[in-house]
């Protein structure tokens, strides 16, 4: 039986000051009776030589001094895993909220996991056919990468995150993604949004839910990606499974990091977050990848709401520091009527360049692609330059870069929501639209492929 | 390291990374200890009274007060021998590679492994012998650690004498392979593998100002803003920007002996990716595998972050070391950003006070320190020159060059690479900006240049680099009027900035044919851009117009020139005759001819009529057109403000009318 304490000194925010305790480990778990009866997990944040620092995953709110009873448990905060996870639900601690029952642990891990040797990685290059032109094609994903959407308020960034579970294969295999989905913070009806999406499809056979929503504890939040990321390295390296992991929002997890940092009274680093949240995320980011003699995969694709659509705002700023490109949803398309309203430009994929070509897509997906970016990027200065000058003080050729421009928003980016595009109709497609420009402005392309696909 | 006298402690608190200790007595700073139970390695970083606080390079969760720790007497160090080279090391200098043998895929704690394999036999050959007297530095003999890097055994810092014994063979890198007798008769044993703290810096004779460049085969680097061997770079960018592509590109291709690679809290698939590319790139070089001259030094951005801190001192140790055989070194640092974020977080759990954004007040002397640890230096113990140049990239906040790091960086180091964001959407790589990037070696390094490349070459670059300056205030111009109002003289100013923007700098990393272009060639490219430049200026002098020379076929063959091969410089000769011909000819034809297109602008018409005309009438009525020209700009501009005043004031009323509404 496990010493019970009564000597909480000092309670605030968050946190509870435990005094006169005994050997207690960093980083334990603990069970906290409150004056009702009612249980609340928590975890030891700072340990001194009898004073004991706890973070309350359900806050503090019913506590008291004299009569709160805290129990330490000896371990860090552990889930219990099994292939049977696939089609269940659980609330963001990992227990089950669908009435099917506990799950039957084939083992325990710890939620922290641990970091991947670089030495045993291996490199991310199989690409990914999410069906999505502007993805696909433009911005490529790949097995094992960690590909973030950088999205604003009231932007289709579920839409587009449905979208990509829904139509994700390897090209030429069949379905055979798990996907993992992550909620922190959102609100009832955004969960229901993917609950149904899966439920139709019949994608929540292969999917494990972990929903930590609006009402739900906030500080809670900040295990619920751990969760699902054990879950997701349990099924990837042990049942080599190819498994999606879909977070959303990270905007609510930094939130949430911030209030428990400034519980603690730490120096706020840039607009009040805390010094290392670089260094936090990066133990969710980095848990994404692929490792060397083992069959399974994860891959992440994590959404944030980038408050005021401000990339450099800290959050999308320190996520796109470690993530291996970012998807940018753009205002404008939306309004412009375009989904998935993708703005190519800023968008990148960083392996990209391993996860094409011949063998992967088709040989001439960089060079096309290059060739539309291009094109596309030129359009759009001329249609800047129209603005201000009238559309007749543009040259002949700078007239058609810009209805260029508009031909690849309305035809290109824009797409049906349950529309899969094979990655070489995006291609064909490419060429297609590249027929509008003159035949000398096409400087990325070589000579034989345009007289081999430009039909 | 004789007097190593085991004190042991007992632990008082843990705050993350941060350890407590009571107990050490006679522990000095910076001593290495080993925390609890499973012997995580730490460093002691505070002493107050009995109070020791410790930074653990590991994860320290599951640890309780009052479990061991014990001082082990010695500095965090680095071992230094054979076998360095083509390893992965963590921030610590453990081997990656037999840590995963050890504790499988994912990295464990406590893990004891020696950086050097102590098994290995290496071939030592002597090159000195007995009775020689010897000093720090001395090299004693040599061992060919790689195909190409001849691994010279010094005498450690601080023993001198005369040789007892030396002999040639095969040993283990902790075999006795010399004895020296010093002055006061105390016999030295010499290992090939000697120890070094990775916070001091390693002892050299002198230091003086580089003088060659580092050559990178970057086109916008080693001809516009270049970095000398010994010199000091830095690439600060927000993400997405190519950083570590450049990074990753210089590690590839610069000239130097040795390549540290430091990956300071960056993603671990970037060094999967260096890992699985480099043994298979060929040096340009010696033709060898990379991996034969690399050494990686891995702290990925969920690895501890105390060991972050480390690993910029632990690459930088070894790379030192290399210097001193008389190698020379370049060290890349991605990212030094995340390095300054350790020294944050370790400085917040230490409850110091912060200075700006929360960084430790003494990032700017640690930031200075880093940085001069490179140079060119006459070594110690013989006569051999080595150099160590560092190149850092800098990862600030929103790509927000006020950054308390970007600051203190640009204070000590002499090249700046200015990524840029708008030209990383535009795809256009590597993304470093021409007019904000700059480089104080420029000079270090002209008369090498003049002497090995071309005699002009300082000049060629300076009058592009002019030129890109002019494109800037002409933009401005045609951003508000269009190009049609330029003079001619303006209009090929863009055309041949547009050509150095994307025939120059522009290079794709990935394309095999173009990701490496040797000096010489990139100084025949410039030279034809600017040649083309000159022959057009000059017809356009002549009075011919811009619009009426057309030469599709040079220019062609000028965007195709970084195609040619390092082999066939005798090419540009051809190109460069070809520009002069081909220029001449079509404005010839086209003074000829002019007058034949009447239905183009009224413009081109009145411009064509004066080609015929004789220079002075010419001139006279360019002065003309040229007043017509400024009133039309002037004219658009006001009438462009007009506009912009329009659609404010309809945005004022809808404004207002919004606000009525709301009222």
């Amino acid at each position: 039986m496990r010493q019970e304490y009564l000597t909480v000194k000092s309670i605030s925010g968050p946190l509870f000051y435990v005094q006169k305790t005994k050997d207690i480990s960093y980083g334990e778990i603990a069970q906290i009776k409150l004056p009702s009866e009612e249980l609340r997990l928590g975890q030891v944040l700072e340990v001194n030589k009898d004073v004991v620092l706890l973070q309350l995953f359900a806050g503090t709110s019913g506590a008291n001094l004299n009569n709160s009873r805290v129990k330490f448990l000896g371990e860090g905060l552990k889930l219990p895993v099994s292939e049977d996870i696939q089609g269940r639900i659980f609330d963001g601690m990992g227990n089950p909220i669908d009435d099917a029952g506990q799950v039957i642990a084939d083992k325990k891990l710890d939620i922290d996991g641990r970091p991947i040797n670089p030495y045993s990685r291996s490199y991310p290059e199989e690409f990914i056919q999410t069906g999505i032109s502007a993805i696909d094609a433009m911005n490529t994903l790949v097995r094992g990468q960690k590909l973030p959407i950088f999205s604003g308020s009231g932007l289709p960034h579920n839409r587009i995150a449905a979208q990509i579970a829904r139509q994700a294969k390897v090209k030429g295999g069949k379905d055979d993604f798990c996907v993992i989905f992550a909620a922190m913070g959102i609100t009832f009806e955004e969960a229901q949004y993917f609950i149904s999406d899966f439920r139709k499809t019949g994608a929540i056979e292969r999917a494990v839910l972990y929903l930590n929503l609006a009402d739900d504890p906030a500080i809670e939040r900040l295990a619920t990606p751990k969760i699902a990321l054990t879950a997701a390295e349990y099924l990837a390296f042990e049942k080599d499974y190819h498994v999606v992991v879909i977070m959303t929002n990270m905007t609510n997890y930094a939130e949430a990091l911030r209030e428990v940092s400034a519980a603690r009274k730490e120096i706020p680093g840039r607009r009040g977050y805390p010094g290392y949240m670089y260094t936090d995320l990066a133990t969710i980011y980095e848990r994404a990848g692929k490792i060397k003699g083992k069959k399974g995969s994860i891959t992440q694709i994590p959404i944030l709401t980038m408050p005021n659509d401000d990339k450099t705002h800290p959050i999308p700023d320190l996520t796109g520091y470690i993530t291996e490109g970012q998807i940018i949803v753009s205002r404008e398309l939306e309004h412009n009527g375009i989904y998935p309203p993708v703005d190519v430009l800023p968008s990148l994929s960083r392996l990209k360049q391993k996860g094409i070509g011949e063998g992967k897509t088709r040989e001439d997906h960089s060079a096309v692609t290059s060739q539309l970016f291009a094109a596309y990027a030129k359009g759009k200065q001329a249609k800047e330059l129209a603005v201000i000058l009238g559309e007749a003080a543009l040259s002949d050729v700078d007239k058609k870069f810009s209805a260029f421009a508009d031909k690849y928003e309305k035809e290109y980016v824009s797409q049906e929501e349950y529309e899969g595009r094979s990655i070489e109709e995006s291609l064909d497609l490419a060429w297609e639209l590249l027929k509008m420009l003159p035949k000398e402005e096409l400087k990325r392309v070589k000579e034989e492929q345009i007289k081999k696909y430009m039909k | 390291m004789s007097s190593k006298k085991q004190e042991k402690g007992a632990i008082t608190r843990i705050a993350g990374p941060v350890v407590g200790a009571t107990g050490l007595k006679g522990v000095k700073m910076n001593e290495v200890v080993r925390v609890g139970k499973e012997r995580l390695i730490g460093e002691v970083v505070e002493l107050n009274e009995d109070n020791v606080s410790i930074q653990v390079y590991e994860e320290t969760a599951g640890i309780k007060p009052g479990e061991p720790v014990e001082a082990l007497g010695e500095p965090l160090s680095v071992s230094l021998g054979p076998g360095v080279i083509g390893s992965i090391y963590d921030g610590i200098q453990r081997p990656l590679d037999l840590v995963k043998e050890e504790t499988g895929d994912f990295i464990s704690r406590g893990v004891d492994i020696p950086a050097l394999d102590v098994d290995k036999k290496w071939e030592f050959s002597s090159e000195i012998k007995k009775g020689d007297k010897v000093s720090t530095g001395t090299i004693v003999g040599a061992v060919p650690e790689t195909v190409i890097i001849k691994h010279k055994v010094m005498v450690p810092p601080g023993i001198s004498g005369r040789v007892e014994k030396i002999s040639s063979g095969k040993y283990t890198v902790e075999d006795e392979i010399a004895v020296i007798k010093d002055d006061s008769g105390k016999k030295h044993s010499i290992k090939m593998a000697q120890r070094w703290p990775v916070r001091k810096k390693r002892p050299y004779g002198k230091k003086s100002p580089p003088e060659e460049p580092l050559i990178s085969g970057q086109r916008v680097i080693d001809t516009f803003f270049p970095i000398a061997k010994g010199g000091t770079a830095s690439i600060p960018g927000p993400f997405g920007s190519g950083k570590t592509v450049v990074q990753q590109q210089l590690a590839k291709w610069a000239d130097a002996d040795i390549i540290i690679y430091i990956g300071c809290g960056e993603r671990g698939n970037e060094m999967t990716d260096v890992l699985t590319e480099f043994p298979e790139l060929e040096d340009p070089h010696t033709g060898e595998p990379l991996m034969k001259r690399t050494v990686l030094i891995a702290n990925t951005s969920n690895m501890p972050v105390a060991a972050r801190e480390a690993s910029i001192y632990t690459g930088t140790t070894i790379a030192e070391y290399f210097r001193d055989m008389g190698y020379k070194v370049a060290l890349m640092a991605d990212s030094t950003s995340r390095w300054a974020e350790a020294l944050r977080e370790m400085s917040g759990r230490l409850e110091e006070m912060p200075g700006e954004e929360g960084y430790p007040a003494y990032l700017a002397s640690r930031v200075a320190e880093f940085y001069e640890r490179g140079g060119r230096v006459k070594c110690l113990g013989g006569n051999r020159e080595g150099s160590l140049s560092i190149i850092g990239a800098v990862s600030p906040p929103g790509g927000d060059l006020s950054d308390p790091m970007v600051k203190n960086t640009l204070r000590v180091v002499k090249v700046f690479w200015a990524l840029d964001d708008d030209l990383a959407s535009q795809r256009h790589f590597p993304a470093i900006h021409w007019l904000r990037s700059y480089s104080l070696y420029k000079d270090n390094i002209k008369d090498y240049m003049e002497k090995e490349i071309a005699d002009n070459f300082m000049e060629i670059r300076d009058a592009a680099v002019s030129l890109l300056q002019k494109e800037e205030s002409l933009e401005e111009i045609v951003r508000l009027v269009g190009v049609e109002s330029l003079s001619s003289a303006d209009r090929q100013v863009l055309d041949s900035a547009k050509m150095i923007r994307e025939d120059f700098f522009q290079q794709h990393a990935f394309d095999p044919a173009e990701t490496f272009t040797p000096i010489k060639q990139q100084y025949r490219m410039l030279n034809s851009i600017m040649l083309f430049y000159d022959k057009m200026i000059k017809e356009i002098e002549k009075g011919t117009d811009f619009e009426d020379v057309s030469v599709e076929g040079v220019r062609e063959k000028i965007a195709k020139m970084k195609y040619i091969e390092a082999e066939n410089l005798k090419e540009f000769d051809k190109l460069d005759e070809e520009i002069k011909k081909e220029i001449t000819k079509s404005a010839g034809e086209n003074t000829q001819k002019s007058g034949k297109d009447k239905e183009v602008k009224e413009e081109t018409t009145k411009k064509s009529g004066k080609k015929s005309k004789p220079k002075e009438e010419t001139k006279k009525i360019e002065d003309l057109e040229k007043e017509k020209r400024q009133k039309k700009v002037t004219d658009k501009i006001k009438k462009k403000k007009k506009n912009v005043d329009k659609v404010k004031e309809a945005e004022e009323n809808s404004d207002s009318k919004t606000g009525n509404k709301k009222s």
